[in-house]
């Protein structure tokens, strides 16, 4: 049998964390509850948030269920990888404008 | 794309004994997840009594243009199961005599039974408070015959209640079948066109959504704005109410459920998002299911798995309000569907 550290299954595991700590996990789910409600942002756009974060910190059981609540709120595929994208950009972008210090550090050192 | 109904298809889903076993074996045997019978019980809510009856849903049929993908009534150009003009008589006369304030029919599509229009003429003589035909949209534009349809509706002031999976050409396509999204478009503007779903018309014309797939319905509230400002914005389309249904795990639902392999998940979300508050409004409470023979059901999903009424009174020639309040609920684990999250039922949410 082929063992992986990801388990499709532990998702639904993931209110157990508060067994060992209840009161650290019942804050972080009170707060995650609060994050995602309609607010200045709505219920709607944070989904597609989390979608492309869960993305950026590669996440399988965020994609797994932020692919799940879009569906939901009829959030179309369209929108779906247009958020990942932006996800991505940012995350690609983060890489690339690093490449501004390694101009730098390369133009000090070279005569 | 589907073309035939299971049935047609000869599949083992066509049997429905054959779904009752899957919805109570595997994980419901070996009490992975709990059965909507112990769950009940848990709430105190068992056995499932319903209160006085309102509604009557009476299927005029199996027969329907489309086939399409999730319909729990495997319904299809190719079901020849129609109601006879003698039992929609009987269905009358329980009309006159009884307090059912509502009435509501499906199919199939209902329109495609040759004594629909008499049916209808005749229910508007008796009256009642409200008379829903549920439309499946195309069927209006499937034919010549059927074009004046939204003239003959508003004529008996019926309350039209249609499918639409989504606002988008693809999902409702995906779903329903090839062309069925211009072709709903189209019917819609007919409908507006006559006065129906209008901001301050009388004239009722109520959606129906529920997934393209293997998840639960959002927000009611929030897709009904989502739905009214695209339909509007493309196509300059009007309605009145959105009601969010979940789909029930049972025939051509639970035949996708089972080859995509979705049917533990599907079931686990179900049970998982089980809301006391919505067993208190389940349809079954209120609402009797007529079959195309004449036998009555709790409900249409029980009507699909041939649950027929407990007790005595099993046919629409015996109906007897009095002996209806003393029945037990007959249920199983598709019963989940309709207590999920906002619950379901054909008005869409109930808490």
């Amino acid at each position: 049998m082929s063992k992986t550290y990801y388990d499709p299954a532990d998702l639904k595991k993931f209110t157990n964390i508060s067994e060992w700590n209840e009161e650290l996990g019942q804050k972080f789910f009170d707060y995650y509850g609060k994050v995602f409600e309609e607010g200045a942002l709505s219920a709607r756009e944070k989904s597609l948030i989390a979608l492309a974060v869960a993305h950026v910190v590669k996440c399988p059981y965020c994609i797994d269920a932020y692919t799940k609540d879009g569906l939901q709120r009829g959030i179309t595929k369209e929108e779906m990888m247009e958020a990942v994208h932006a996800g991505a950009a940012i995350e690609s972008g983060a890489t690339l404008v690093h490449g501004v210090q390694m101009m730098n550090k390369y133009n000090k050192l070279s005569m | 794309m589907l073309k035939k109904s299971l049935k047609q298809r000869k599949s083992e889903l066509a049997n429905t004994q054959r779904q009752l076993d899957i919805l109570s074996n595997g994980i419901f045997q070996n009490n992975e997840l709990p059965t909507f019978a112990s769950t009940l019980k848990n709430i105190n809510a068992h056995p499932l009594q319903p209160n006085t009856v309102e509604i009557l849903q009476i299927n005029l049929g199996y027969m329907c243009n489309q086939v399409c993908a999730h319909c729990h009534v495997d319904a299809g150009p190719d079901r020849k199961e129609i109601m006879t003009k003698a039992t929609m008589q009987q269905c009358l006369d329980v009309l006159k005599k009884s307090k059912v304030h509502t009435l509501d029919l499906t199919g199939g599509a209902p329109e495609m039974n040759p004594n629909f229009r008499w049916f209808v003429e005749e229910a508007h003589k008796i009256g009642v408070n409200d008379f829903i035909v549920r439309s499946n949209l195309t069927i209006i534009m499937a034919n010549k015959k059927y074009n004046d349809l939204p003239e003959f509706f508003k004529k008996h002031n019926i309350h039209v209640v249609s499918s639409m999976p989504h606002w988008t050409r693809n999902k409702t396509d995906q779903q329903r079948g090839e062309g069925v999204f211009n072709a709903s478009i189209e019917a819609l503007k007919k409908l507006n066109n006559v006065g129906y779903g209008t901001k301050e018309s009388n004239l009722k014309l109520d959606l129906v959504y529920n997934p393209s797939g293997a998840f639960l319905p959002g927000d009611q509230n929030s897709l009904e704005l989502d739905f009214k400002k695209a339909l509007y914005d493309d196509f300059g389309i009007e309605f009145h109410q959105l009601f969010a249904i979940t789909n029930l795990p049972i025939s051509r639902f639970l035949d996708y459920l089972l080859a995509s392999e979705n049917y533990e998940d599907y079931m686990y979300t179900l049970v998982e998002a089980f809301n006391p508050k919505a067993v208190d409004n389940v349809m079954c409470k209120n609402t009797i299911s007529v079959g195309w023979d004449g036998f009555l059901y709790d409900c249409d999903f029980n009507q699909m798995l041939n649950l027929k009424l407990k007790g005595p009174m099993v046919h629409i020639k015996d109906f007897d309000e009095e002996l209806l309040k003393n029945r037990t609920i007959q249920i199983a684990q598709h019963c989940y569907g309709c207590t999920a999250g906002a619950g379901s039922s054909c008005q869409g949410s109930v808490v």
